[in-house]
């Protein structure tokens, strides 16, 4: 994985003097506190329901053993033991004192960690492929792309104070698990017909109150120009998007707005421009030191020959049931790709104590070269076990309570930490989360039901990206009452589609209820079991799902 | 006179920003709204005043540089704190109209976004009147070595890293 060299460190260290400089002035009544809003913003702190909540930055969700015990370790010393992934890949606390964050970055500056443009209007986290490195389907490992990203969008001269939140995505696999169609800038990295490296780059995707789905803006960037058009999409943004009303600054809305011909047309405009200039040129050689962080882990070759995990699928069905769900070929012999699942009944979507996080640094060290990555639906990855070493993956796993057989299944949901953490949300989340996971924990169920994304977001910003769900369930405010909107036939994937709303939304007592009921009347209308509910959603259309939603539930 | 910040030091200010409703100086260096700048422009040809121009954040300088290029002083206005289009003006006027008179921000400015405007090519503060400006002048140390070219040093970290 990538590490920092003395400029990197230099800049990280330098950002937790300055930051602990602005608390002070903070504390010390020298900044007001509508003036140390946007400062603490952009260093991911937000002043939340009960105490701030900080989220660390974790570029393109790769993490090492070293990183996971030094989260372990500020969870127990500066929060209450535990913390939760986000949908950007990201870690968050929910009880850290102000003023001990600055504290808690300069703990975080010494594994080359950071919380730099975590919120605010900036660039955001870079995110990718959580498979990236290990996908049979890739083209080449985008990460290198990711970290060239991430340090040209850092503390940015022109673009740190942009009209609102920015964020960039990458995929370079044949399926896009990057949701990049819903992003500010999506990126793919492709191979044009002469076999060069370069750029399909997508833009005016986003989430939030008005979900848009991203438009190809150029078909081909060559590889050295990432950044001169990144640089020209940003300054169009910059200078154009709307100032005058938070719910219409995304550049979505711009490029809404102007059209996306016209959009383009100033794009090619400004890329023209700055086309070659130097500092934003990259030459292969800048991109080959980059590449170098993330060559590929010494395979070993016997790996292949092992047999005992054959043997271990046959004679322990609960392990076949976690490999059905959990497991995935890695593209080289003998390797396989485990997920940690992080839904479990009567924990918190996302959330990790810091005693999972020690032992699951262990399991890195001991069985998949030290790192670990997280997903935007935010599990955990083991990336590059060896199969014989899957079945002593597993065992550990399920003792730490980490080896729920749900990847991909209806439990294996996004869920946004909503009214029970944070200030923004509507409604809560966490309770329906565990409400749904009751309803569906029987695993045999599960399964007949098969893959399905749930996602459910606390409020219209949309962090649990529920406009992208097969199912989206979004919260919101009535008087004071927690409500439901239902949304279905959503897909962050190659067929990024925006899910229809169902109609009116259901009370906080119906809503698990109308999930089901939903659930029910796929089962009952799929053309076999192997459609899917998306292509049943898609084939039946909505009606027989409104039917039965609203047939006796309480809306409004 | 008002002190400011100029080159990284703190100085007094020499000039004067006149109001769209005061009358014309008869001399001396005195900034225009862009608004009053295009009435007076002839006007000015003939006397002793120096004048200087603040642009609006909005103003699209592909149009309005003929009549700016000779300006030995551009204001750019940052009216609020988080707004940030007048980043982008500095930048082109110094990289690719290539202005080298001075460049001074307007507005709301304060300590915390002064490292930005420095490298964006922005080489006078007038900082808000609550601003300590000897705070402010620490802003140029927040960080040594930037990861972009900007337009205040055009080599970026990639550049750097190549041996």
């Amino acid at each position: 994985m990538y590490r920092y060299d003395e400029y990197d460190q230099r800049l990280v260290d330098e950002r937790v003097a300055q930051f602990r400089d602005q608390t002070e002035r903070h504390l010390a009544g020298k900044l007001s506190v509508d003036e140390f809003r946007p400062l603490r913003l952009r260093n991911g702190l937000y002043i939340q329901r009960f105490a701030p909540m900080l989220r660390i930055s974790v570029p393109y969700g790769l993490l090492n053993s070293k990183q996971l015990r030094k989260h372990a370790h500020i969870a127990r010393t500066y929060d209450k033991g535990y913390l939760h992934f986000t949908t950007r890949q990201n870690i968050q606390y929910n009880w850290p004192k102000l003023e001990q964050v600055p504290d808690i970055l300069a703990e975080l500056a010494t594994v080359q960690m950071h919380a730099i443009q975590t919120s605010g209007n900036c660039i955001r986290n870079i995110t990718t492929d959580h498979l990236a490195g290990v996908a049979k389907d890739e083209l080449v490992d985008p990460r290198p792309y990711c970290e060239i990203t991430r340090q040209w969008a850092s503390f940015h001269p022109e673009f740190s104070w942009l009209p609102r939140k920015f964020k960039f995505a990458f995929s370079a696999s044949l399926k896009d698990r990057a949701a990049t169609a819903v992003h500010d800038i999506g990126v793919h990295i492709v191979r044009n017909d002469q076999g060069e490296l370069g750029y399909t780059f997508f833009t005016g995707g986003g989430l939030g109150r008005t979900p848009i789905l991203g438009y190809k803006i150029r078909e081909f960037v060559p590889e050295s120009d990432l950044l001169s058009y990144s640089e020209a999409i940003l300054r169009v943004y910059n200078r154009l998007g709307r100032r005058d009303n938070i719910h219409k600054a995304r550049i979505k809305i711009l490029v809404k707005e102007v059209g996306q011909p016209k959009f383009t047309e100033m794009v090619e405009a400004e890329y023209a421009q700055i086309k070659g200039t130097d500092y934003l040129t990259l030459k292969p050689e800048d991109i080959e030191r980059v590449r170098a962080h993330f060559t590929p882990h010494p395979y070993e070759a016997s790996a292949a020959g092992d047999t005992t995990f054959a043997d271990a699928l046959k004679n322990d069905s609960a392990f076949a049931s976690f490999v059905k769900r959990n497991v995935k070929d890695h593209r080289a012999n003998g390797y396989k790709i485990v997920w940690i699942s992080l839904k479990a009944r009567d924990v918190a979507p996302g959330d990790i104590t810091a005693e999972q996080l020690d032992a699951v640094a262990d399991l890195a060290d001991r069985y998949s070269f030290g790192e670990v990555r997280s997903t935007h639906d935010q599990n955990l990855v083991l990336a590059e076990v060896k199969q014989a070493d899957v079945y002593a993956v597993w065992k550990r796993l399920r003792e730490l309570g980490l080896a729920t057989p749900n990847i991909g299944l209806l439990t294996d949901l996004i869920c946004c930490p909503g009214l029970d953490f944070c200030s923004l949300a509507n409604a809560g989340s966490i309770g329906v989360a565990d409400e749904i996971f009751q309803r569906f924990e029987d695993l045999d169920y599960q399964y007949d039901i098969g893959e399905i994304k749930i996602k459910m977001s606390g409020c219209m910003n949309g962090c649990g990206h529920h406009s992208v769900g097969h199912i989206g369930i979004l919260g919101v405010d009535k008087k004071g009452e927690e409500w439901y909107q239902i949304t279905l036939g959503g897909s962050a994937e190659n067929d990024a589609t925006l899910g229809d709303r169902t109609g009116p939304s259901v009370d906080r007592a119906n809503i698990a209820g109308a999930i089901e009921k939903i659930i029910d009347v796929y089962l009952e209308q799929r053309a076999s079991e192997d459609e899917a509910f998306l292509h049943t959603y898609r084939r039946v259309g909505m009606a027989p799902f409104k039917a039965r939603i609203y047939a006796e539930a309480v809306t409004a | 006179m008002s002190k400011i910040i100029r080159h990284q030091r703190i100085v007094d200010d020499d000039w004067i920003a006149i109001a769209d409703d005061a009358e014309i100086p008869t001399s001396g260096r005195a900034i225009f709204s862009w608004k009053r700048w295009q009435e007076v422009r002839d006007a000015l040809k003939t006397g002793d005043v120096v004048a200087g121009v603040r642009i609006p954040n909005t103003l699209d300088l592909a149009t309005a540089w003929d009549q700016l290029k000779d300006r030995p002083l551009i204001a750019i206005e940052f009216p609020a704190f988080g707004d940030g289009r007048a980043f982008s003006q500095a930048r082109l006027l110094r990289e690719r109209y290539g202005f080298k008179g001075e460049i001074r921000a307007v507005g709301d400015v304060v300590r915390d976004q002064i490292f930005f405007m420095h490298r964006t090519g922005i080489d006078t503060m007038v900082p808000r009147a609550d601003q300590d400006l000897a705070v402010c002048l620490t802003a140029f140390r927040d960080f040594t070595v930037p990861y972009q070219g900007s337009a205040d040093q055009p080599i970026s970290v990639f550049q750097r890293r190549r041996v």
